[in-house]
C-alpha cells in the first residue's frame, strides 16, 4: 500500500459497520419485512416420519379452506424441475440418488415436503395445511451410521444397493510400521451429534415469476446469489438472463444459508405455475427438520510417538451421518474430507493415514455450516497431541513448541496434502501464553485442584482453509463461481459507487469493501457507497462462504479501485497538461506530486467527464465506470491458522462446566478492518462453545427428531459465555495485493478444539474423559462415574 | 365521523375480532384486531412495524421483544388484544424518539451487531437494564440479556456496549 493513500478509514482502520445505524432503528428490511403486489404465502406440509410409503394424499379440503389459492403436490411440483443429484464428479465413487423437491411415493426423512399451500396469509396457508390428508405407511427406517452400514440394514436408496455415500481412503510414508515401531500410541473413540446453524432469521425467499416476459426475480436470504440463479435457471429451464437473485438484509447465514433447498426451489415453481410472487419463510419448528445440518461424525483417532517427544504417525478413521440425500453442489463428503486431510496439519510429521465415509440415514440432509470438517481436524490433532504431552512429561506447550512445523520448513506439504505458505503456528503460540498468563493460570489450576476445584486449560492449533480458489470447485463439476467481482462508478459529484458481487449476513464485508475502494481511488470512505448481491448488477461472483469475502472480493475492489484511480488520472492529466505519473488522489482531489498543490477535484472530474466531453481532446475515452473480477486461478485456498486457549471448571456434582476465559490469537492475513475482525473471531468462538457445551439435535434410534424447539435445542446465552479476548499475527497472503486471508471459521474451529482440550484437561485428575460431544451434564457425569467404577 | 375500517364499536366487531384502545410509540390507537393475533405479527403485518423480529415465536429467543407499559415482554407471546389499555414501545418509536441514541451509539462503536436480527430486541432490553438506574455488574448484565439470543456477536460486545452507556450516566 502506498502511504499516501492510507487514511482514517482506510484498510487496516478499525471503523465501525457503515450499515448498523439503520439496522439498529428498525429500518432493516430482511426478507418477511417485504410485500410484493398479489404476493402468495407458502406452508408446506412435511413428512411427519423418517421413512415411510406415502399411500395417499388429499388436499381437496385444504383447496377449498379460507384465503387458498392452490395447493400443489409432487405431482404438480415435480415435474417442473430436473432433479438434483448431489454428487462431486471429482471424488470417484461418490454418488447419491436423484433428489425431487417433494416426496412422491416415498418419504426419506422427518420434514420432507410433500405438499405446498398457497393462500392470501401465512395464517391462512398454515390453517390449510392442517387439511392436508396424508396416509402413511412406516417403512423401518435406520439414523445411525454404524447400523445403516450394517448388512441387513434398510437400505434408503434400493437402486445404490446400500446406504455409502462415499468411501475414501489416503496414505502417505508409512503408518503401519511407524505404529507398530513408536514408543507411544495413544489411541481415541470420539463422537460427534448432529447440530443446526440455527441463524435467528430463518430461511426465505419471495419468487416472484412474470409471466409477461418469462423472467424470474427472487428476492432470496441466500448467501450466494449467482449460484441460486444458475440453479434456477438450470433446474427450472429459465434463460440465465432472465433470472435475477436479490439478497435482502440476512439475519445471518453460517454457510446454512448456502444450501440448496428443495422447499425453497418448490417456492419457486409455485410462483412459475401460478404467476403470482410468492413468499416462503421458514417457521422456526420446521427449521429443526429442514435447515441443513452438520456434523453427526464418528471418529477412530491415533497418535504414534518417540520417547523423544517427535510424532512419528497420525491416523483418522471418520464416519459420517450425511441424510437421505446428497446436498446439491456442496455435496456430503466436505466434513468428511477435511477432517482426514487437515488433522495434525500443524505439526511436522511423516506418516499419515486416513478414511473417511459418508453414509446416508433418514435424517435431514447435511449441509455446510460454519467450519465444516475443520473442527473435526483440530480436535482431533489438539486432543492426541495433548495425551501424547501427558504421555511424555512434558507441558503441552512446550510440546506444540517443539513439534510444530519449524518456520525454516515452509512453504511445505502435509501429510495430510495441506499447503503450508504463510501460516505463523509459533508467533500465534507465544503471543497467547503472554495474553493469557499461561504460566499463573497453570499455578492457580494446580492451587485449586488441591481443594477439589477441578479447572481444566486447553490450547489448540488451527489451520483454517479459507477462499477456495479454482482447482477446489472447478473439478467437482459444481457450477460455483469462486471469482468476484466489482463495478465501480464516478458519480458527476465525484462520489463513487461500488457494485460488489458480494453479499453481507453480519459479517462487515461490505464496509470492508468500502475502506479498500477508499483507499485505492484516493477518496473518504463518506464519498464510498457499496451495493451488493444482486445478480443481475454486479460481475458474476461467489458471494458469502467459505471466509471469502474480503480476500476475493476484496481483493477484486482493490484492482477495480486502482482502474478506476488511472483512469481519472488520464483525464485529470489530459485536462491539466501534467503527465499522469506526476498525479495522485487524496481525498477527492488530484494533487500534483511535485509541487504538491490541488490540480482538479474529483467532482470536477465527473462534471467534465460525463457532461463535457466536448472539451477534451476528440480521441480521448473517458472512462469513470470500470469493473475488475478476480480469482486465484492456481490457488485451492488461502491458509490462515491461529491459537486459541480456553479456561473451564467442571462441577463434579452437577456435571455442569462453566467457561471462565478464552483467549484467541488468529492470523488472517492483512486486517482491512481489524474492528470487524475481532468480532468475526468472537461470535465464532461462541459459536464453538455452544457446539462442544449443549447443541444437539437429540435423534431416536429410528431417526425420529426429539427436539425440535429452541426450548430443547440450546444454543450459548450470554450468561453462560466468558469474555474473550483476541489478537492478532498479520502474515499477509503472498499472492495477493490485499493480502488478505479469511475469518469467518476460524474462532468457531479453535474454539471448538480447546473447549474439548480442556474439559479433558479439568477431568484428568479424576481419571475421567469425555469422547461425546456435546459435553452435556448428563455426559460429564457419566464420565465420572466410569472413571469411579474403574 | 365514523372511520369504517378503524371503528371499534361493538356491533360491527366479527366473532373472531377484539377491539383495542392503546398506546403504540407514543401516539393513540384504537384498532380491532384478529382475536388469535400475537403482538408481534399485529406490529408487522398490520401497523408495518416490521423492526420487531421474529425469531421462536415461542418465547425463547427474544428478537420479538417490545416494552410493555415500560417492560419487555414477548412480542409472540402477548396477543395483540392483551395491549388494551397499556403503552407500547417498539424500536422504531423508541428509535426516533432518541431514547436509544446513547446505547446505539456504544453498540455500533463495539460492532456489538453483525446481522442485527437480534438487536430491536436487544436494545430494549438493554434499554429497561439502563432505567432502572442500578449499578450491574458485568456478570449481571450478562445474567439480564440472557432472554435475547445473538448467534453472531459472542456476548461480549454487547456487554462491552451496555457497560459504557452506565459507565457515561454514572459521569453525568
Amino acid at each position: 500500500m502506498s502511504a499516501d493513500a492510507l487514511s482514517a478509514s482506510g484498510i487496516g482502520a478499525r471503523i465501525p459497520r457503515r450499515e448498523l445505524k439503520r439496522l439498529l432503528s428498525g429500518y432493516g428490511r430482511y426478507i418477511d419485512d417485504i410485500k410484493l403486489p398479489r404476493m402468495l404465502h407458502a406452508c408446506f406440509v412435511r413428512s411427519p416420519h423418517p421413512h415411510a410409503r406415502l399411500v395417499a394424499i388429499e388436499v381437496a379440503a385444504a383447496k377449498r379452506a379460507p384465503g387458498v389459492v392452490a395447493v400443489f403436490t409432487a405431482a404438480e411440483i415435480n415435474p417442473r424441475c430436473e432433479p438434483f443429484v448431489g454428487v462431486a464428479l471429482h471424488r470417484p465413487g461418490h454418488r447419491s440418488a436423484p433428489q425431487h423437491l417433494m416426496a412422491a411415493e416415498r418419504a426419506v426423512w422427518q420434514g420432507q415436503p410433500v405438499a405446498i399451500v398457497l393462500a392470501e396469509s401465512r395464517a391462512e396457508a398454515e390453517d390449510a395445511a392442517e387439511l392436508v390428508a396424508a396416509e402413511w405407511q412406516p417403512l423401518p427406517a435406520v439414523g445411525d451410521q454404524l447400523q445403516a452400514i450394517v448388512p441387513g440394514a434398510p437400505v434408503i436408496h434400493a437402486e445404490l444397493g446400500d446406504n455409502v455415500a462415499f468411501d475414501f481412503s489416503l496414505e502417505k510414508g508409512e503408518p503401519a510400521k511407524a505404529f507398530t515401531d513408536s514408543d507411544i500410541v495413544i489411541e481415541e473413540e470420539l463422537r460427534f451429534e448432529r447440530q443446526m446453524a440455527m441463524t435467528l432469521e430463518t430461511r426465505g425467499l419471495i419468487a416472484d415469476f412474470n409471466p409477461g416476459d418469462g423472467s424470474l426475480t427472487v428476492i432470496h436470504a441466500h448467501q450466494s446469489p449467482f449460484q441460486m440463479q444458475e440453479i434456477f435457471s438450470r433446474h427450472l429451464k429459465i434463460p440465465e438472463h432472465k433470472v435475477r437473485v436479490t439478497a435482502p438484509d440476512i439475519g445471518g447465514g453460517f454457510g446454512m444459508k448456502l444450501n440448496v433447498y428443495s422447499d425453497e426451489i418448490a417456492t419457486v415453481v409455485a410462483s412459475m405455475l401460478l404467476g403470482r410472487p410468492v413468499k416462503f419463510c421458514v417457521d422456526r419448528l420446521e427449521s429443526f427438520v429442514s435447515d441443513a445440518q452438520a456434523r453427526d461424525h464418528r471418529i477412530k483417532c491415533r497418535i504414534a510417538l518417540e520417547r523423544t517427544g517427535k510424532i512419528t504417525a497420525m491416523e483418522l478413521d471418520d464416519i459420517g451421518a450425511v441424510g437421505a440425500y446428497g446436498m446439491p453442489m456442496r455435496f456430503n463428503v466436505a466434513e468428511g474430507m477435511m477432517a482426514i486431510t487437515m488433522a495434525g496439519a500443524p505439526y511436522a510429521f511423516e506418516s499419515y493415514k486416513g478414511r473417511t465415509r459418508s453414509v446416508y440415514v433418514n435424517k435431514n440432509l447435511i449441509g455446510m455450516y460454519r467450519g465444516v470438517g475443520m473442527p473435526f481436524a483440530c480436535i482431533v490433532g489438539e486432543l492426541l497431541t495433548d495425551l501424547a504431552a501427558d504421555a511424555l512429561g512434558i507441558d503441552t506447550v512446550e510440546f506444540k513448541r517443539r513439534n510444530y512445523w519449524p518456520k525454516s520448513s515452509l512453504p511445505c506439504v502435509t501429510p495430510g496434502g495441506q499447503r503450508l505458505e504463510t501460516v505463523s503456528f509459533h508467533e500465534c503460540l507465544e503471543k497467547l501464553v503472554r495474553l493469557m498468563h499461561y504460566e499463573a493460570l497453570r499455578k492457580e489450576q494446580a492451587e485449586l485442584r488441591k481443594r477439589g476445584i477441578y479447572r481444566g486449560i486447553g490450547i489448540a492449533t488451527f489451520c483454517e482453509q479459507t477462499a477456495y480458489g479454482p482447482p477446489y470447485y472447478g473439478p467437482s463439476g459444481a457450477s460455483i463461481s469462486t471469482q468476484d467481482g466489482c463495478t465501480l462508478r464516478l458519480e458527476p459529484s465525484g462520489s463513487v459507487r461500488c457494485i460488489t458481487s458480494l453479499t453481507d449476513q453480519g459479517q462487515g464485508t461490505l464496509t470492508s469493501v468500502a475502506q479498500i475502494v477508499a483507499q485505492a481511488v484516493g477518496v473518504s470512505i463518506e464519498q464510498v457507497s457499496v451495493l451488493g448481491g444482486d445478480s443481475a448488477i454486479s460481475p458474476y461472483g461467489g458471494g458469502a462462504w467459505a471466509s471469502r469475502g474480503t480476500a476475493i472480493g476484496g481483493e477484486a475492489a482493490l484492482r477495480a479501485g486502482t482502474m478506476l484511480r488511472e483512469n481519472i488520472l488520464a483525464l485529470a492529466s489530459a485536462l491539466t497538461q501534467t503527465p499522469a505519473d506526476a498525479l495522485t488522489i487524496t481525498d477527492s482531489r488530484v494533487i500534483n506530486t511535485r509541487t504538491h498543490q490541488a490540480v482538479i477535484s474529483l467532482a470536477e472530474i465527473g462534471r467534465i467527464g460525463y457532461f463535457r466531453q466536448d472539451t477534451l481532446p476528440r480521441d480521448f475515452d473517458v472512462q469513470l465506470s470500470v469493473s475488475a473480477s478476480f480469482a486465484a486461478n492456481d490457488k485451492m485456498y488461502y491458509m490462515a491458522n491461529g491459537v486459541q486457549a480456553s479456561y473451564v471448571e467442571v462441577d463434579c456434582e452437577t456435571g455442569f462446566i462453566g467457561m471462565l476465559g478464552h483467549w484467541a490469537v488468529d492470523d488472517c492475513g492483512r486486517m482491512v478492518n481489524p474492528l470487524l475482525v475481532d468480532e468475526q473471531v468472537r461470535g465464532g468462538i461462541v459459536q464453538g462453545i455452544g457446539a462442544v457445551l449443549f447443541e444437539e439435535c437429540v435423534y431416536s434410534e429410528d431417526a425420529n427428531l426429539l427436539n425440535g424447539t429452541m426450548a430443547d435445542y440450546l444454543v450459548p446465552m450470554a450468561g453462560e459465555m466468558p469474555d474473550i479476548l483476541v489478537d492478532h499475527v498479520e502474515t499477509p497472503e503472498a499472492s495477493t495485493r490485499l493480502g488478505a486471508k479469511g475469518i469467518g471459521e476460524g474462532g468457531l474451529i479453535g474454539a471448538m478444539g480447546s473447549a474439548w482440550v480442556a474439559v479433558n484437561d479439568a477431568l484428568k485428575p479424576l481419571g475421567a474423559k469425555v469422547r461425546h460431544q456435546p459435553f452435556t451434564p448428563e455426559r460429564i457425569l457419566d464420565a465420572l462415574a466410569r472413571a469411579r467404577a474403574g | 365521523m365514523t372511520d369504517p375500517i378503524n371503528d371499534p364499536a361493538d356491533d360491527l366487531l366479527g366473532d373472531d375480532e377484539v377491539a383495542i384502545e392503546a398506546t403504540l410509540n407514543g401516539r393513540p390507537l384504537r384498532r380491532r384486531v384478529k382475536a388469535r393475533q400475537h403482538l408481534a405479527d399485529f406490529l408487522r403485518q398490520e401497523m408495518e412495524l416490521t423492526g420487531t423480529h421474529l425469531g421462536c415465536e415461542h418465547g425463547i429467543c427474544g428478537a420479538c421483544t417490545v416494552l410493555i407499559d415500560g417492560r419487555t415482554a414477548r412480542g409472540c407471546l402477548t396477543l395483540a388484544a392483551q395491549i388494551s389499555g397499556k403503552t407500547v414501545d417498539t424500536i422504531e418509536g423508541l428509535a426516533e424518539s432518541g431514547k436509544l441514541a446513547e446505547l446505539q451509539a456504544e453498540f455500533i462503536a463495539r460492532n456489538a451487531a453483525q446481522c442485527a436480527f437480534c438487536s430491536s430486541g436487544m436494545l430494549l432490553t438493554a434499554y429497561e437494564l439502563l432505567s432502572s438506574g442500578e449499578t450491574w455488574s458485568r456478570a449481571d448484565i450478562r445474567e439480564f440479556i440472557s432472554g435475547n439470543m445473538c448467534r453472531c456477536t459472542g456476548y461480549h460486545a454487547i456487554v462491552d456496549a451496555v457497560e459504557a452507556v452506565i459507565a457515561l450516566r454514572a459521569k453525568s
